[in-house]
């Protein structure tokens, strides 16, 4: 189910799970870059996993406005919708 | 008052560890002088170079010394001006006829560097209306330039054309020019790209394809003229930018076309317009470096032999290199303790190598980077791969 931001972000934290290194109590509203300890290159290379699940590209500008998993969630839910 | 430098608190954190563990800055490497294309003078003391991108060892030219004393004698130093204005002489016409000839193509625009070639001909390409499809592993010129542009940009995976494929797939409906971006040979991993495959999928998606050949012009292909000519299929791509400052020995880029519109790019390219042309010695001393290359096309072979003795060496040793067998050699390492410590011991035995570190290298991993010379010598190759090899035994590698 990826209908919703809630939808969306839990599959973005189930996924950032997977990574033995990313803290265990992150939620929609931990910021990637500050609470997860991403660089720039970390980020992209982390949303392409998210592309392929939900089959979209996230043109690199709309990164720049990202902060937290639940802004990434709503870039990526705005992205399917203008696609479909 | 706000600190302006507070930005790179981050950076100071990191360069100050790592310069605390290292005997030597990293980044502060003088090499003296150079005593041939091979051997250098490092801290007193000669060493063998195995990381300049010299691959042809065109840099210590006779011919392109000669022709650039001649030329600084009778022309002087410097344009001291845009190639808009009063910066393009007679020999600047000259070479870019003469690589236009190189490459078979119709129209050729030399730039003041390769870093420059790439952001003026990507940011004159495209416009906030189209979209850039970059390989994930490319050049910062190229995603600089892509900033430039103003355009969307779309990384795909690295060298993946299935990825690629998916993602001009999506645009199919999106109105504006798709621009491919893919690079010939990649700088840090020697990695080979499968231009023939881009070539495939651009014209099936109606996108135009750019290759930046830095690494491969003159380095690969029988005649020099890169990856696309090794994979045959160079009429499949629209721009070709590449610089001088690795096979050729001097300094400058370019971009070749048959496309007639980029004659307006000399007139809307602000990194072509808005800086000085080159020097006309360099300009001298890169035609006379291109006629040694196409009069010397044995120093591609034993570049290659050489290419592959590193490679090879290297493996026997017990190192982790890439797959692809290329100028350009890279050693994998696991943490940036264990590469600095490296880095530092090859130096200190004789031996300089590039040492890349995240986030300027792919999955966060470290590298030794090696280019390899049509001038070293198999002595010089078997001496560093020994090198290699006693450091990592040492450190239990
Ligand atoms: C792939 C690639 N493109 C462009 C450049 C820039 O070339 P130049 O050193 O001539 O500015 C480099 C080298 O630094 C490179 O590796």
């Amino acid at each position: 189910m990826t209908d919703s931001i809630t939808d969306i972000s839990a599959m973005i934290i189930e996924k950032l799970l997977a990574n033995p290194k990313v803290p265990r109590d992150i939620d929609g509203n931990s910021k990637i870059v500050e609470d997860l300890a991403f660089d720039s290159l970390a980020v992209m290379n982390f949303v392409m996993e998210i592309e392929d699940e939900l089959d979209v590209s996230v043109p690199l500008d709309k990164l720049a406005d990202i902060r937290t998993i639940n802004d990434l969630a709503a870039c990526l839910l705005t992205l399917k919708a203008a696609q479909a | 008052m706000i600190d302006i430098f507070a930005k790179h608190a981050g950076l100071r954190e990191s360069y100050d560890g790592l310069t605390a563990t290292s005997p030597r800055n990293p980044f502060e490497v003088v090499i003296e002088r150079p005593v041939s294309a091979s051997v250098g003078i490092i801290e007193g003391r000669e060493t063998l170079l195995f990381g300049t991108n010299n691959y042809l060892g065109l840099s210590q030219s006779k011919k392109a010394i000669e022709a650039a004393v001649e030329t600084a004698e009778t022309m002087g130093v410097g344009t001291t001006g845009s190639r808009i204005a009063n910066g393009t002489f007679g020999l600047h016409r000259k070479l870019e006829t003469r690589l236009a000839e190189f490459f078979r193509r119709k129209h050729c625009m030399v730039f003041s560097t390769g870093y420059q070639a790439n952001l003026g001909t990507i940011s004159a390409l495209v416009n906030k209306d189209d979209v850039l499809l970059l390989d994930a592993d490319s050049h910062a010129s190229i995603y600089d330039g892509a900033k430039l542009s103003g355009a969307q940009v779309i990384r795909f995976r690295h060298n993946d054309p299935v990825d690629l494929e998916k993602r001009l797939a999506r645009l199919k409906d999106h109105p504006g020019a798709k621009l491919i971006v893919a690079e010939g040979i990649y700088s840090m991993t020697g990695n080979v790209a499968p231009l023939d495959k881009f070539v495939d999928i651009k014209t099936r998606h109606g996108a135009y394809l750019m290759a930046d050949e830095a690494h491969s012009f003159g380095v690969m292909g029988t005649h020099g003229r890169g990856v696309a000519e090794v994979q045959g299929c160079e009429d499949g791509i629209d721009f070709v930018v590449g610089t001088f400052s690795k096979s050729l020995g001097t300094v400058g880029g370019y971009c070749v076309t048959d496309h007639d519109g980029v004659d307006l790019m000399r007139l809307c390219s602000r990194p072509y317009m808005f800086t000085a042309s080159l020097p006309p010695e360099i300009i001298a001393a890169t035609m006379a470096a291109l006629e040694d290359m196409q009069e010397h096309p044995e120093l591609r072979t034993k570049l290659q032999d050489n290419a592959a003795r590193l490679h090879a060496g290297l493996q026997k040793a017990g190192l982790k290199t890439g797959e692809h067998i290329s100028p350009v050699v890279a050693v994998t390492l696991e943490t940036v303790d264990q590469a600095v410590a490296f880095w530092n011991a090859l130096l200190e035995n004789g031996v300089y190598v590039n040492l890349s570190l995240p986030p300027a290298t792919p999955d966060n991993r470290p590298l030794l980077r090696c280019s390899v010379m049509a001038a070293h010598s198999p002595e010089e190759i078997d001496r560093a791969i020994a090198v290699f090899g006693e450091v990592a035994r040492h450190f239990g590698l």
